[in-house]
């Protein structure tokens, strides 16, 4: 069954293609733009260029697959807009993954491994995974928070967030994965996939809440 | 007419989710889905807060639209989005969406002006727009004057607020004289059985000095702040505030700038017909005043009627059928979300390598 796979929780701007079948998935094609502030318009002229490159039809997609973050929120709606709509015009599901579990299913160390990606305002999204399994919640927080609760059971670290913050965090960092990458994005819906499942609602993993304040009383203008 | 264009429209650039479908000038569904209820304890609207809830509503409300209009994907000739300006959060996941239902789908996608749009939503009720004509756009976000010389290819703004939108000082007078937001229809409410004329408020850039330099320009700032002053010296001399003959007097205050400006664009410009949209356009004050002031120079006033003048889908359809109809080409899978796109960009054209 042929796959879209889409992720923009990260600057990764990130598409695939992905036969995913009984015996095993096989990456068809996969555009990756890293650009954090380009997610509106370089995602849409991705798929269309993997389309071109692989003689692939949309009608010919049985499924989509879309990390639903955590990631900073506006790159990240374009992404699930985009998993939504395409599942929508052609009638097929649509799957979500968290995309720290692409990042964690991908880590190849040994131990158990720390997955940050860059929250931006000097936090990162993380969770902590052993044997690709993810170990409690995604959440967000400061660096050296992160190291103070999880440094000491963790034996290394993946994630862009990981690289830039490998400093306070203490922990080795392994080069890669350093985006969720498609194949394990599509691996971990693989078992929905192919069992035909209903689809799912894609709902974001924001993690925090919108900047707003109720206003306080009125500034009075007479002096 | 069977070989009219039928256009999918997407509208995000503020607070309503908006998905209409037009074929030529016949409007087929006007599906909106508004999160002004979650914004009006913070008293304007919240960027995130909107762009949450556009996700959301996205892909529920093109199937409204659809089932509404009894159509599938398969009937749509293209689709168009709003691509600016608005706010830029708002406006990409409506931006996102539309490419992926044009990239899904094979149709032509046409990223058009929100400005423009408030336009061309009045050919779905009045017909073809007499050329040129000169629009007064006012809502929460803008307050312009343009001159319309092609609903397609050629509009040119002749002015524009220097401050605060019109919209934008209702809100404001509403919360000052505890009025709900959004600030519009309860202070149209409330002036019903007002005097306009009990308090004086100022005309903002009308002055002598002013008309040289910014003649088809608006302020609203000075006008908001006169209103608090006013407001704030009867509360401080312990005497009651006439909320319904203040809301009357700003209202007049700001329907006799726009009309006087529309109206003097008008005939400065030699042009017969003016349009009034946005979400303002929905004031009957506003209606009232520039209809009678229109008719003493022959001057023809359209306005549509307020479920369309408010941000909608129908109206990105319909300035998308007439792009479709005019011959102009669609734009690029690209193209960016511009929440500064100038008002004489009406549709943004495929780039060319």
């Amino acid at each position: 069954m042929l796959v879209l796979v889409v992720d923009t929780s990260t600057p990764a701007v990130t598409a695939g293609l992905v036969e995913v079948t009984d015996a095993g998935n096989q990456t068809r094609a996969v555009r990756v733009t890293i650009n954090a502030r380009a997610h509106g318009e370089v995602l849409a002229p991705n798929i269309a260029a993997m389309f071109d490159e692989t003689g692939v039809r949309p009608s010919d997609l049985a499924a989509v697959v879309a990390g639903v973050g955590p990631g900073p929120f506006t790159g990240l709606r374009v992404g699930l807009v985009t998993a939504a709509a395409f599942g929508d015009a052609l009638g097929i599901p649509t799957y979500g993954v968290c995309s720290l579990d692409a990042l964690g299913a991908a880590a190849s160390g040994s131990g158990r491994v720390l997955v940050a990606t860059d929250a931006r305002r000097r936090e990162i999204y993380w969770a902590v995974y052993e044997a690709g399994v993810r170990v409690g919640e995604p959440a967000v927080d400061r660096p050296a928070e992160v190291a103070a609760r999880v440094g000491a059971e963790v034996q290394y670290a993946v994630g862009d967030g990981a690289h830039k913050y490998a400093d306070v965090l203490a922990v080795p960092v392994q080069q890669e994965p350093r985006y969720p990458p498609v194949s394990a994005l599509a691996e971990l819906a693989a078992d929905r996939i192919l069992r035909r499942a209903p689809l799912e609602r894609l709902t974001p993993l924001y993690l925090r809440r919108p900047d707003a304040t109720v206003p306080a009383g009125r500034k009075p203008v007479l002096q | 007419m069977t070989d009219e264009p039928i256009v999918l429209g997407i509208e995000t650039s503020c607070d309503e989710t908006g998905v209409g479908i037009v074929r030529g000038t016949t409007l087929l569904a006007n599906v909106v889905a508004s999160s002004v209820d979650e914004h009006a304890r913070f008293g304007g609207v919240v960027p995130e807060v909107a762009s949450r809830a556009h996700l959301e509503a996205m892909v529920p409300t093109v199937e409204r639209a659809l089932r509404t209009a009894g159509l599938t994907l398969a009937d749509i000739d293209a689709i168009a989005v709003t691509a600016g300006p608005g706010l830029a959060g708002t406006l990409l996941v409506g931006v996102a969406a539309a490419k992926a239902y044009a990239l899904a789908t094979g149709k032509p996608l046409y990223g058009v002006n929100h400005l423009a749009a408030h336009v061309a939503v009045d050919t779905l009720e009045h017909g073809p727009l007499p050329e040129p004509a000169v629009a007064l756009l006012v809502s929460g976000g803008h307050s312009s004057l343009l001159r319309v010389d092609d609903l397609a290819r050629g509009v040119q703004p002749l002015g524009a607020t220097i401050d605060d939108a019109a919209g934008e000082a209702f809100d404001k007078v509403a919360r000052l004289l505890g009025l709900p937001f959004p600030g519009g229809p309860p202070i149209d409410r409330a002036a019903q059985s007002g005097d306009g004329s009990a308090i004086a408020f100022p005309r903002g850039l009308t002055a002598p000095r002013d008309m040289r330099e910014h003649r088809f320009d608006f302020s609203f700032s000075g006008l908001k702040t006169a209103v608090a002053r006013w407001v704030e010296a009867r509360q401080r001399a312990g005497e009651p505030v006439p909320v319904a003959d203040v809301a009357a007097s700003f209202q007049e205050a700001v329907c006799d700038v726009l009309t006087a400006k529309a109206i003097d664009a008008c005939r400065s410009q030699g042009i017969e017909t003016l349009l009034i949209g946005g979400g303002v356009a929905a004031n009957s004050r506003l209606r009232a005043m520039a209809t009678e002031r229109a008719a003493r120079y022959g001057i023809q006033v359209r306005v549509p009627r307020p479920g369309l003048c408010t941000d909608n889908g129908a109206m990105v359809a319909a300035l998308g059928t007439h792009l479709v109809s005019s011959g102009v080409p669609p734009s690029g899978l690209d193209i960016p979300a511009d929440s500064a796109l100038p008002v004489e960009v009406v549709s943004l054209a495929e780039k060319v390598a």
